[in-house]
């Protein structure tokens, strides 16, 4: 029932995560990696990377109630939901959701929620950096 | 009483600042406090209606009453994902 909730500042482990929430008794696994995506800003400079910040200590607990929650909605037998902190190049990986329920449209559904969930609510915040070396918080009511 | 506020992000930026201790009345409500550092950094001020805050780790509006040794955490809108 342990489920793999963690904030790291390291790359995520994508392959870990997956060995994680496999079990026999799934009859799938469905994964979302959300990953850093290229832009440019009004000046036309491209971006270099993005900078992850969180309060780890309440975006701690709220993972852990993330996980309960879901928990309550669908019938999920390994979680893993993990969140990068410090820069993070292009096209790599932030956020991963793992889950393994008895039924695919279960996994499909729960990863959903636990994705949209946690982009609303986890106290973590990102920072465009820029290829001058200048940076953005990103105002996530501009990027609806 | 005092407290120990915590800022976040851009607001740590605009602040310069990512921890200061608060001198408050007893009983102050969460507003006060917000109101006492805007004043002191008006550089926050443009964020004040987008802030939400927590309270030793759960998150609280303004009416609530803070007590000594409280750690108050303002958190601007959040972006991770």
């Amino acid at each position: 029932m342990t489920d793999w909730l963690e904030i790291l500042a390291t790359p995520l482990p994508v392959a870990r995560a997956i060995e994680f929430v496999s079990a026999t008794t799934a009859g799938g696994i469905a994964i979302f990696l959300g990953t850093t995506r290229d832009d440019a800003n009004e000046k036309g400079q491209p971006l270099a990377a993005l900078d992850y910040e969180a309060y780890a200590d309440l975006a701690s607990r709220q993972l852990t109630e993330l996980a309960h929650d879901a928990r309550q909605r669908w019938p999920i037998l390994k979680l893993a939901v993990l969140h990068r902190t410090g820069r993070v190049a292009l096209g790599e990986p932030s956020v991963l959701i793992a889950v393994s329920t008895p039924h695919r449209a279960e996994a499909f559904e729960a990863c959903r929620w636990l994705i949209d969930t946690l982009k609303a609510d986890l106290a973590v915040w990102k920072k465009e950096i820029w290829s001058d070396g200048t940076g953005t918080w990103v105002d996530p009511h501009a990027h609806i | 009483m005092t407290i120990t506020v915590k800022l976040f992000a851009i607001l740590r930026d605009k602040a310069g600042v990512a921890e200061l201790p608060l001198e408050l009345p007893e009983r102050a409500t969460v507003a006060t406090a917000v109101e006492t550092l805007l004043a002191r950094h008006p550089s926050l001020r443009p964020f004040a209606n987008r802030i939400a805050c927590a309270v030793n780790l759960s998150r609280v509006t303004g009416e609530a009453e803070l007590k000594d040794q409280d750690e108050l955490a303002l958190l601007p809108p959040v972006s991770g994902g």
